[in-house]
């Protein structure tokens, strides 16, 4: 019972941190229709963007981070927008789809060549102590990396609830055209869900990189995490991509305990397929309507 | 005029192409990207610190080494195409590759063209395999986990053991050696947990081995796989002693883990902390060249470079089949041949022996608790 304990908290935390990227990939579809395939390594490269600060320039850990959160918004956020997306979806859907992935390549290449091919030691947020609940031995990492990708996600439901730029983000997602009509200025509040789009990434990249280390490569796993969990939960909704990621984290760590860990990979993939024929929108999402 | 301008062009072609022939070709086919990355990479740093000392003296035989890098992305079948492609470009010599699930798919190719390949990796199937052209710069698990299983089981007291390991050639091959060496020991295997390769979270299966009811760990992965398994053994409090061959505890990984990897021990064939003068010499020019330390990979790479300049000089020419046949048998002592920092021998299966070290991790360093002879 204990080990089934630790495994589940440890999927937790893990998963809610797959939940971010997810989320992201959800919010960049209802605002944009803009299907992101470089999501992954928007995620991976935050950790390096810390490590050129921290290390290279040698800034303070605690400056680095925040600054890093600062610079993912503005270059994975604004300027993902304004150089890729603007340009690129006029022309439609594909061709968007085809430069995110031309995009993902080009910042793990860049990656690879100007940093290092080789995984990075990074420092976590979290003192690596451990609480004992029973016979449980449960990481205080694990919790504090659970609270905050939670707390980042519970934020951002209340934000984009319970405030004006929220709600006008809500209609712009659902509508733009009455959104427009209404006085939203849309082309800004799709802005905003870029920018955000680039924090959520910085944020799950800060908390993820000590367990996998910083390197080039971690977007492949990354970004094809955050797109089961975006379509496992129903691609949407954010609590959608909330409860993919969730359920991949822990599936995952389930999964290689109880089941088999040579096929621990392949289940997220049934379980996708699984989902698609059952249940195509996915477990929380709808057939119809889109809401940030 | 023209005809001077012609005559001039000609004479300084053939210069340039008798310059070119005076260069041996010699290729080094490693993990420069990809999962072998932190293997590969540093020992290619390796082959080329000790490739430019070669030249600074003059070369092999007075001709200077023309050294081919070739990025094997850590992936086997391409290994084979770059083995293939470093060939046709002339290689006299091959160096690398350095993972064995690689190297076992890209030798053949060596071995069908008759070059002779130097290797970094420790699979014991490399040299089980009847090629007359492999050698190894780092002896196989085979040789060096009977030591471990020792220390285990009389050192530290051990009955009941968990194994981790990567589902790879090279993680195959120490699996296969150490489950069998454990069964002629009498331990009891009491976790099998295989792991994948570029495997990112290890929470399940420290969870697994943690339960177990296993008096000890032994971790058998590449490095950077084994630095996310110390990492996260630490984030759940996992107290037991924790063993590995050569990887586990290598300047790498612990780079990579840092305190984590504090209180890890192992079998190391070769380290930058070793009691020997000429390892200590190279760590620190290294160190120095490329600004971080030096591991097992950088020394073995740096002793293969060297290795085809002192049997190449033996023969006195550069002919490959007279390479492969005397290196079979052939022993190498460092006073007189430095370069390979370790008195070191080869039989007639490619394999080679030499002193080795148990380790452990302290401070975040390699502390060398006892030399054991060559076996």
């Amino acid at each position: 019972m204990s080990e089934f304990i630790q495994l589940l908290i440890s999927g937790l935390s893990a998963g809610s941190i797959y939940a971010l990227a997810a989320v992201g990939f959800t919010l960049l579809w209802q605002a944009s229709q803009t299907i992101n395939f470089a999501q992954g390594e928007f995620v991976m490269v935050p950790a390096f963007f810390v490590l050129a600060l921290s290390v290279k320039l040698g800034l303070p850990i605690w400056l680095a981070m925040p600054l890093t959160v600062i610079l993912s918004v503005l270059l994975l956020g604004a300027l993902f927008k304004k150089l890729i997306v603007e340009p690129m979806h006029k022309h439609g859907t594909i061709p968007l789809v085809i430069a995110t992935i031309a995009l993902g390549l080009l910042i793990k290449e860049m990656v690879k060549e100007f940093y290092s091919p080789l995984g990075q030691p990074f420092p976590s947020l979290f003192p690596q102590t451990v609480l004992t609940v029973g016979d449980a031995v449960i990481s205080v990492p694990d919790i504090a990396n659970f609270v905050i990708a939670m707390g980042t996600i519970v934020a951002l439901q209340l934000f984009l609830g319970r405030t004006r730029t929220g709600r006008s983000m809500q209609a712009t997602a659902q509508n733009p055209d009455v959104a427009q009509i209404l006085g939203v200025d849309i082309q800004r509040m799709v802005m905003y869900t870029f920018l955000i789009n680039g924090a959520l990434a910085a944020i799950a990249s800060i908390l993820i990189t000590p367990i996998y280390l910083a390197k080039f490569s971690n977007g492949e796993t990354l970004g094809l995490v955050a797109f089961i969990a975006a379509i496992v939960g129903g691609f949407n909704q954010i609590r959608g991509a909330l409860v993919g990621g969730l359920l991949i984290g822990v599936i995952d760590n389930m999964s290689a305990t109880y089941f088999s860990a040579e096929y621990r990979q392949a289940l997220p993939m049934i379980l996708l397929i699984v989902i698609i024929l059952v249940r195509p929108q996915g477990l929380l999402g709808t057939s119809e309507g889109r809401t940030v | 005029m023209i005809r001077k301008l012609a005559m001039t062009t000609v004479a300084s072609m053939a210069l340039t192409s008798t310059a070119a022939m005076a260069d041996v070709v010699i290729a080094d086919v490693a993990e420069l990207s990809g999962a072998g990355a932190a293997a590969g990479a540093v020992w290619h740093d390796g082959v080329k610190m000790a490739v430019e000392e070669i030249n600074a003296a003059g070369g092999i035989l007075g001709e200077k080494i023309d050294l081919k890098e070739y990025d094997s992305q850590t992936d086997p079948q391409n290994s084979r195409a770059m083995v293939q492609k470093a060939i046709d470009d002339g290689a006299y010599v091959l160096l690398g590759t350095v993972y064995s699930s690689s190297t076992v798919v890209n030798m053949l190719v060596a071995q069908q063209n008759g070059v002779p390949q130097i290797t970094g990796s420790e699979s014991p199937t490399i040299t089980a395999k009847g090629n007359p052209y492999i050698f190894r710069t780092a002896f196989g698990a085979q040789k060096g986990l009977p030591k471990l299983v020792s220390y285990l089981k009389d050192g530290i007291g051990a009955k009941k053991i968990a194994v981790v390991w990567a589902n790879t050639e090279f993680g195959k091959g120490g699996y296969d050696a150490f489950m069998k060496i454990a069964a002629e020991q009498g331990l009891e295997i009491v976790a099998d947990v295989p792991t994948e390769q570029a495997q990112v979270d290890f929470a399940s299966d420290v969870a697994k081995v943690k339960g177990s009811g296993a008096d000890a760990i032994f971790v058998y992965l590449t490095e950077e796989e084994s630095a996310r398994f110390l990492i996260e053994a630490d984030k759940q409090g996992v107290e037991l002693p924790l063993a590995g061959d050569t990887v586990l505890v290598s300047q790498k990984v612990i780079d990579l883990a840092g305190g984590a990897a504090n209180g890890a021990f192992g079998h190391v064939g070769l380290s930058a902390e070793a009691p020997v003068d000429a390892i200590k010499e190279m760590a620190g020019k290294f160190q120095a060249k490329y600004g971080y330390g030096a591991d097992h990979n950088a020394i073995k790479g740096y002793i293969g470079a060297y290795v085809i300049k002192y049997v190449t000089e033996q023969i006195g020419e550069f002919n490959q089949e007279k390479f492969a046949e005397t290196m079979h048998g052939l022993c190498l002592d460092a006073a007189t041949h430095p370069g390979v920092l370790m008195d070191v021998c080869w039989d007639d299966t490619g394999e080679m022996s030499r002193e080795s070290f148990l380790v452990e991790v302290v401070d975040n360093a390699q502390q060398i608790s006892k030399t054991l002879p060559a076996n």
